[in-house]
């Protein structure tokens, strides 16, 4: 069974749609692009998936296993820009569902902090204040929280938006990195280059919707239109 | 001037105010954190005004033991003021200003039309900036106090993960399936209590000086959400402590007074935080 699937999705808010008629499926270690115009509604998707909000039409159906938690990495808030948390407070707080019956934190939780928090190169800013970090450590410090959350399947709203390019290129490894090793990856993107490198699955959404392989979509007509648009 | 302040000790109208004074400023620092950086600075404010309002009408209806009006009142209102945070069309603070003032405004006008008592000023500027009613606590008011004060801290102390999540990201905790909501409202009514509980110490226009400058000045200077938390309790304490000591050795009003404290004491936090970096 797939991960993931949306069947017939449809999107909006205040009674009013966006879009329709999405259709698509993730299966375990795939690494979907989420492209399209801005405005397209590709944010309004991922807090439909997220069940931020709520679907006007269709079904979102997840795979049993994942208990609906998907590791999610948001775009950062206005409140977080001087909101005064350690490094290991914000990490641990992707602990908060692993046992929703415990209202404190166990031994197991902090290893798997300490254990994330290497993986993603930031043991010496452990101690260190989030809003004293670079955007680049922030985004390593959110993605250390959502693998404390799972390690099935992680959703990233635009991971590399306002980072300057040598971050941005660590920050793709780095995400690559986590999908070689087996993690499911859904990523919102504005950059379709990047998206041609890493993605094995593009959902394009906008006036038509496509979704397929990065092949298909390289040799389909919507693909390339949108590739050749960024090419210039 | 200690001899003095020792024969005052004697009495227990003193000792009565410094312990509810100093639980109150405990409880409001806790969740000014909170408050502060979900932007919701104001709430203080709103819902004392509320507070106001529902005194009012208690008075107005004659009623033995106000709390029974005031306390839901107040509660339901931080539910809405709370829940209006996201996603309405009516934003936080312009929902906050509407209630805060339109509550104010039917108070003191309930209170001159139904006027029972002689002074309708005095009264409502009693209501305003507290009046001297923390020196004149009974004992029954002293326990409530304790045990509002008691159970708040309990549950600060047992929902403290849970209060950073939802107030560091609403979103994420939302998506990895947090019941945001249920912890929304928890901290709305706690949030009443405590402003129901503190209008008796610095009446209802200065509540919000309780909550938010611990708060403030604990981020001027510490940088993980512990001991920010920790340093506003401690720091609340203390300057309820100094100013309820000053108050009733210099003979001023104790609410105007806590909060001159508090204001010294963010000054000194300010420039300690500027220097530290």
């Amino acid at each position: 069974m797939s991960q993931l699937e949306c069947k017939d999705l449809a999107l909006g808010y205040d009674g009013v749609s966006i879009l329709e008629n999405i259709n698509f499926k993730v299966e375990k270690g795939d690494y979907l692009c989420i492209v399209g115009e801005n405005g397209a509604g590709k944010s309004t998707l991922i807090k439909t998936v997220l069940g931020l909000q709520k679907p006007m039409g269709g079904e979102i159906i997840f795979d049993p296993s994942l208990k609906n938690t998907i590791g999610y990495l948001p775009q950062q808030t206005i409140v977080q820009k001087d909101f005064p948390a350690s490094v290991k407070e914000v990490v641990i707080s992707g602990c908060q569902v692993r046992d929703k019956r415990k209202l404190f934190y166990t031994k197991e939780d902090k290893a798997l902090v300490k254990e994330n928090i290497e993986k993603m190169g930031i043991k010496d800013l452990r101690n260190r204040s989030y809003r004293e970090l670079s955007g680049g450590q922030q985004q390593r410090v959110l993605l250390a929280r959502a693998l404390c959350a799972t390690k099935e399947i992680l959703l990233l709203d635009e991971p590399v938006a306002g980072l300057d390019p040598m971050v941005t290129a660590d920050m793709y490894s780095l995400i690559d990195g986590l999908n070689k090793e087996g993690v499911t990856i859904i990523m919102i993107s504005h950059d379709i280059q990047a998206a041609m490198n890493y993605a094995t699955h593009i959902l394009h959404i906008g006036n038509k919707t496509f979704f397929g392989t990065k092949e298909e979509y390289k040799n389909s007509k919507i693909g390339k239109g949108f590739i050749m648009q960024y090419e210039d | 001037m200690l001899e003095k302040l020792m024969l005052y000790m004697e009495f227990p109208f003193v000792r009565y105010a410094l312990i509810v004074g100093v639980l109150i400023a405990l409880c409001s620092s806790l969740l000014g954190v909170t408050l502060v950086l979900k932007r919701f600075s104001f709430i203080g404010d709103g819902l004392s005004h509320v507070a106001f309002g529902a005194l009012a009408i208690a008075s107005v209806l004659k009623v033995s033991n106000d709390m029974i009006v005031v306390m839901p009142i107040t509660v339901i209102s931080a539910i809405l003021l709370l829940r209006t945070g996201q996603n309405t069309k009516i934003k936080g603070d312009a929902a906050i200003a509407m209630i805060s003032v339109g509550a104010l405004g039917f108070g003191y006008l309930l209170m001159n039309i139904f006027s029972t008592s002689s002074n309708v000023s005095g009264d409502v500027c009693s209501t305003l900036f507290g009046s001297t009613s923390i020196l004149t606590l009974t004992l029954p008011e002293v326990i409530l106090c304790v045990v509002l004060s008691v159970a708040v801290l309990i549950i600060f102390i047992l929902f403290y993960n849970k209060i950073f999540d939802v107030t560091f990201d609403e979103n994420f905790a939302r998506a990895v399936g947090t019941n945001v909501s249920a912890y929304n409202l928890m901290i709305a009514v706690i949030i009443a209590v405590i402003i129901v509980l503190a209008m008796n110490l610095v009446g209802s226009l200065l509540i919000s000086a309780l909550i938010i400058f611990p708060a403030l000045s604990a981020m001027r200077i510490f940088k993980s959400f512990k001991s920010v938390t920790v340093f506003s309790a401690i720091f609340s304490i203390v300057c309820a402590f100094l100013g309820i000591i000053v108050s009733i050795l210099a003979g001023t009003p104790v609410g105007s007074t806590i909060v001159a404290v508090d204001v010294a004491g963010f000054a000194i936090s300010f420039i300690v935080g500027a220097i530290k970096k």
